[in-house]
């Protein structure tokens, strides 16, 4: 497996090499990164090659690091059948950036760019119907950004005076509670390295 | 002379039988012939990837149990798999014999559930009284090793919660015996059933490459004629020491698809009777105490044991940096989590790629051109569940 994904991050850095920013491979998975502007070109690449055949988008990650000058990362996951083998594409971008849609070549990215699209506010160019997916109708804000409150703003109840249902700010009888159990010490890490050696000593006796 | 018609828009949920859960279809209509479907989800959404990103490891696994919950255990296995990839734990053997036969009691129960429903859409009640009565005897068995019939919480990081005692196994084996008599009865039913194919057969039709572009998974797309099933192609746990047969359909129709959801019951069926064959003894979780917690006679006895009860269950455990995307074979199709941890003991981001969501996606393509009273029928063989789609 490893074998294969490093004679295709070879491919894919000789063939793209101006439109690949970086490419990595880590836990066994492939990942590369490349520009907003190159992203069609590299997934049409990744689609079409002959090595690639990356024939099945299987997701679209978006995760936000509002820390970051580049706010928004979204990752593209592939699939190939004909290879089995999986791909990760990463793009970083600002707050304010339209991303290219991939709904031409990828039919099933219809939804997947919408969830998107309600989780973090990401627009995309050329989105045949770029509308909330899986928030409330008439839903404010963008639930999976880190600066939207787990409680939200807004809670629904039935209103027995107007007898229908209402929306009203969020009142809680207590502040949601985040607890930081985690302890300033290193942690677990120089324990499993011992384990580690030792399991490695016992490979060599055997 | 022409005559002029106006096409209907049709409001088909959320709240219908044959809708499977809360979904609104909105539905344009030419006369009885479907012109377009715009499926409108998210009515069951809970923000499960928000919360998860609120939780430690050990807390988030519930939340899967709640994403399809007709299949609760194979949705843990695709978290747990993430969470021991980052760690870079080794789960014990028997662990592992013990997870499969859980997840294929669970591909059994979800497709128990989606063939007798799918037969109840298009008419025939029977099945759907019959097939339940086995899924309660699976979920007394999903609730005697968890203590729960839906959601077990069952499988954690590095292995299982408890051990299964040894007469579970006697039982499951005897279910299992039993079991591909009722799939006959069923499919004695159904199968040859001239009502059944009238509704079924060349119906939602999707081709090699409609299934590949619009991310289909699972039946769906084997039902189309693609061999994948990651079961195989990219085994986990010990698939690959099992002898097992893929089903593939022919035509990609609702048909097909319900034939390979039988069949892959029979498969399931072998498989756990090979995992009972082989069941070897042993520890059934990590034996790294600061990720699996410690027995509860050990806790009695020792200080240290009692310490890192108390640290897993408040603080929880560190998972290393970095992001790793793991899939498992569920019973509707390909189900991944993309987790991304920043080093803490909370996930930074976990994504849930759950099959139906694709599934749904296509409903448009699927039913243009269908009559009105196919859509149940397509419906029926997406096997969606909205505790997936909507999380």
């Amino acid at each position: 497996m490893s074998s294969y994904l490093k004679n295709l991050e070879k491919l894919i850095n000789s063939e793209l090499s101006s439109k690949v920013k970086s490419s990595i491979i880590k836990n066994n998975e492939l990942l590369i990164e490349t520009d907003e502007a190159e992203l069609l070109d590299v997934v049409q690449f990744l689609k079409s090659n002959e090595n690639c055949k990356f024939r099945q988008l299987i997701d679209i990650v978006g995760v936000d690091y509002p820390e970051n000058e580049k706010r928004f990362e979204i990752i593209y996951l592939f699939l190939s059948h004909e290879y089995n083998l999986r791909i990760k594409v990463l793009i970083k971008f600002q707050i304010n950036q339209t991303i290219v849609s991939l709904t031409k070549i990828f039919p099933s990215a219809n939804w997947m760019e919408r969830e998107v699209f309600d989780m973090y506010g990401v627009k995309f160019k050329n989105h045949p119907d770029l509308r909330r997916i899986l928030t409330d109708y008439g839903f404010k804000g963008h639930p999976l950004r880190k600066d939207f409150p787990l409680t939200g703003f807004n809670e629904v109840r039935y209103s027995e005076k107007e007898k229908k249902v209402i929306y009203e700010p969020v009142k809680l009888e207590q502040n949601y509670r985040n607890f930081d159990f985690e302890s300033p010490w290193e942690g677990t890490s120089y324990i499993k390295e011992i384990k580690n050696n030792n399991i490695n000593k016992d490979d060599k006796k055997n | 002379m022409t005559k002029k018609t106006k096409s209907l828009s049709l409001n088909f949920g959320p709240q219908h039988p044959a809708a499977h859960g809360v979904l609104r279809l909105i539905l344009e209509l030419d006369g009885e012939v479907v012109e377009k479907a715009d499926p409108h989800i998210g009515l069951l959404h809970r923000g499960t990837e928000k919360l998860i990103e609120q939780k430690t490891y050990t807390q988030a696994l519930p939340y899967f149990d709640r994403l399809d919950y007709v299949a609760p255990m194979n949705q843990e296995h695709a978290f747990a798999l993430a969470a021991e990839k980052l760690l870079n734990v080794e789960v014990p053997i028997r662990a592992k014999y013990i997870r499969v036969i859980f997840c294929e009691i669970g591909r059994i129960l979800s497709h128990i559930l989606n063939v007798t429903t799918q037969a109840l859409d298009v008419g025939a009640l029977t099945p759907s009284l019959w097939g339940f009565e086995e899924r309660e005897t699976l979920m007394t068995f999903y609730e005697r090793a968890s203590g729960s019939r839906l959601h077990a919480n069952y499988f954690r990081t590095g292995g299982v919660h408890k051990d299964i005692p040894l007469k579970l196994v006697e039982d499951i084996e005897k279910f299992c015996k039993s079991f591909p008599k009722i799939i006959d009865d069923l499919e004695g039913l159904l199968t040859d059933n001239r009502i059944f194919k009238q509704r079924n057969v060349e119906i939602g039709i999707v081709s090699k490459k409609e299934a590949l572009d619009h991310s289909f998974s699972g039946v769906m797309l084997r039902g189309s004629g693609v061999p994948w099933d990651l079961r195989k192609s990219q085994p986990y746990e010990i698939y690959k020491d099992l002898d097992f047969k893929i089903p593939v359909g022919k035509n990609g129709d609702c048909y097909d698809r319900y034939l390979c959801r039988m069949e892959e019951m029979r498969e399931s069926v072998k498989i756990i009777l090979q995992c009972i064959e082989k069941l070897p003894k042993g520890p059934v979780k990590s034996i790294d105490n600061k990720i699996s917690p410690p027995n509860r006679d050990d806790i009695k006895q020792s200080m240290e044991a009692l310490i890192h009860h108390f640290k897993l269950f408040t603080e929880g455990y560190r998972v290393p940096k970095g992001d790793v995307y793991t899939a498992v074979e569920a019973p509707k199709g390909e189900f991944g989590v993309y987790l991304i941890s920043d080093g803490s003991n909370r996930p930074y981001r976990c994504k849930i790629r759950a099959p139906g969501f694709s599934h749904l996606q296509a409903m448009d393509y699927l039913i243009r051109g269908h009559m009105l009273a196919d859509v149940p029928a397509v419906l029926g063989s997406l096997d969606i569940v909205f505790g997936e789609v909507d999380r």
